[in-house]
């Protein structure tokens, strides 16, 4: 069979497992209630008085993707290993790599729905002005790239290990890193330490999803960014495909 | 169809499958026997592509698992240990799966998953989730999911495993039936499942092989191949024993003193007992000396010609010594010091 059948049937699995559970449910409603709580109460959405969503909307995703990103991509390995059905996964007449990217899509489409399900926000700021709908776009764009790029780092630490909490915890703390890189006061932090050496500062502060993202949120679509995330999608799961293979070999 | 060579797996310096080659054909079930942790599931892992081999070479109807792994797995029907299954399906869902992740679609995955549900009988748990289920049923599940797209090869890694009598009688029935087209390497702890299901028997101990053969073969290396048991009344224990002890094909006599007559001599002085017994009925067993010897059966019947002798046969040698004296040296060595005793 051709390798995009065999993506799409694994996919399609997952996709299914997903919704058979009460964790899809569980993880839609706290991150809409918490985009709804961050953009309204926090974020001062009203009170800014733009018809925008890139301050007050966007700027959280990064947050939340933190915590809820890594409870999504948990389960991905860890639990197969723990069941033993990763043996009759890999044991199937398909190459490991299609597993890890069926898998891995099957989680990011999930992303996108709960994302796409915020969709309420774009109506309001539609209705009380008149937004650039073209940079919301691009925002939500940026957005489910982000969080493919925070998934594909959960699915290396979910191969590492059993425990789906171990997994948890790692690629909280992964992701961390990937978020502080470029979060304001490390910069100047990092700017006091290394007495500007800006390369330096620059080469860390390039991996931060944030400087990343916010070309997205203002509606510059730059091929940088994009071709960031995507990179750091293909190298997490390849790093994943070698965990695997060398779970097998020793 | 399975062909493995000097099949070797190192887990860090730990041998847990060493210079292991065999081969299986169509119409051939092999019966894979050995302790836990002797290197069954390791090469059964290897064959099916999940381990690589630390050395070694396998083929699988001609593909070479290891450079040519997709279609090598496309022959395999694979039951691991312990049969996992994914615990957030239906039974359905998990074999729509399966079938789908095989090749199939459209009417011929709909016939495949009903002729698994049949031949399983899953029909009553379909659309169960699969964590819901009772241990036999996720293990004729997962028996379904191997069987599914009508594999030439089947691998099967304890198959009858946590299955109540019926249940173990089907699935056993229905291995001998595919046996009869297809080529099926299953392991097994129970040693009856040999000699029901399979042509051939391997034992494997602490990953190397130490025997290979039809289970007829295998008994013939058994102490008791050949031997002769009979039961005789009237006779002193002693003469039997000497009487015995001096044919030339007969290794070891072992004369046992029935336990009712035992009973009844309760009462008898310690010194007097043994005699007292002896000479009621007794239980006796001839070892030869080379095993499976036919001559020995004669020479006994001979011998006891006079006596009053009821139920003598000739033993075909029993499967589960063979397994302890090949996987437990040590045994073997303890029955052979003494030349003959008498136990009462």
């Amino acid at each position: 069979m051709n390798p995009l059948g065999n993506i799409k049937t694994i996919a399609k699995r997952e996709l299914r497992a997903y919704f058979a559970s009460p964790v899809a449910y569980v993880f839609i409603v706290i991150f809409l209630l918490l985009n709804g709580f961050f953009t309204f109460m926090v974020g001062g959405f009203f009170e800014r008085g733009e018809a925008s969503l890139a301050n007050s909307f966007f700027n959280w995703h990064p947050w939340f993707y933190l915590f809820l990103v890594p409870a999504v991509g948990m389960r991905l390995w860890a639990d197969e290993r723990r069941v033993g059905t990763l043996e009759l996964l890999l044991t199937m007449p398909i190459a490991p790599w299609e597993a890890i990217v069926g898998k891995f899509i099957a989680s990011w489409i999930f992303l996108g729905i709960a994302l796409v399900l915020t969709f309420p926000i774009v109506i309001t700021v539609n209705y009380l002005g008149s937004p650039d709908n073209g940079v919301i776009l691009s925002g939500y764009v940026g957005s489910w790239l982000m969080a493919g790029a925070y998934l594909a780092v959960s699915c290396i630490t979910s191969a590492i290990t059993r425990s789906q909490v171990v997994s948890f915890i790692v690629s909280v703390v992964a992701c961390l890193f990937l978020i502080l890189a470029g979060f304001p006061p490390v910069i100047n932090l990092l700017q006091g330490l290394t007495h500007n050496w800006q390369w330096l500062v620059d080469t860390i502060t390039s991996f931060s999803v944030i400087t990343h993202f916010e070309g997205f949120q203002k509606g510059v679509l730059d091929s940088r960014d994009i071709i960031f995330f995507l990179s750091v999608i293909v190298f997490s799961l390849f790093t994943t495909s070698v965990i695997l293979r060398t779970h097998r070999t020793s | 169809m399975i062909k493995v060579e000097n099949l070797t797996k190192l887990f860090g310096t730990k041998r847990a499958v060493d210079g292991v080659s065999f081969s299986v054909e169509r119409g051939e079930v092999l019966g894979f026997l050995g302790p836990n942790g002797a290197g069954k599931s390791t090469t059964m892992r290897m064959i099916t592509g999940f381990f690589p081999p630390s050395s070694g070479k396998i083929t699988v109807g001609g593909f070479d698992i290891l450079e040519n792994p997709i279609p090598a797995k496309k022959l395999v029907g694979y039951l691991p240990e312990n049969a996992p299954a994914y615990t957030d399906m239906t039974v359905h869902g998990f074999l729509d799966f399966t079938a789908e992740i095989r090749g199939l679609r459209g009417g011929a995955k709909k016939s495949a998953i009903n002729r698994v549900v049949d031949l399983c009988f899953l029909q009553s748990v379909l659309h169960q989730n699969v964590d819901t289920l009772s241990k036999g049923y996720r293990h004729r599940a997962c028996f379904a999911q191997s069987i599914i797209h009508d594999p030439d090869i089947l691998v099967l890694d304890e198959p009858t495993d946590g299955l109540d009598p019926n249940q173990k009688h089907e699935i056993r029935q229905l291995i001998r039936q595919m046996g009869e087209t297809k080529a099926i390497i299953f392991s097994t702890h129970i040693l009856e499942e040999v000699d029901a299901v399979c042509t051939r028997a391997m034992i494997i101990d602490r990953g190397k092989m130490v025997a290979n053969g039809t289970p007829a073969e295998l008994r013939r290396k058994s102490e008791w191949a050949g031997a002769v048991s009979l039961r005789v009344n009237g006779v002193a224990a002693g003469v039997v024993q000497e009487k015995l002890n001096h044919l030339r094909a007969a290794k070891k006599v072992v004369v046992e003193v029935a336990p009712a007559s035992r009973l009844c001599v309760s009462s008898v002085k310690e010194t007097d007992r043994r005699d007292a017994c002896a000479t009621s009925a007794l239980t006796v067993t001839v070892f030869p000396r080379t095993a499976g010897d036919g001559d020995l059966t004669r020479e006994v019947i001979e011998a006891t010609s006079g006596w009053e002798v009821e139920e003598l046969r000739t033993e075909e040698g029993r499967l589960d010594e063979v397994f302890r004296s090949l996987t437990m040296p040590d045994t073997k060595i303890e029955i052979r010091n003494s030349k003959s005793e008498i136990r009462t």
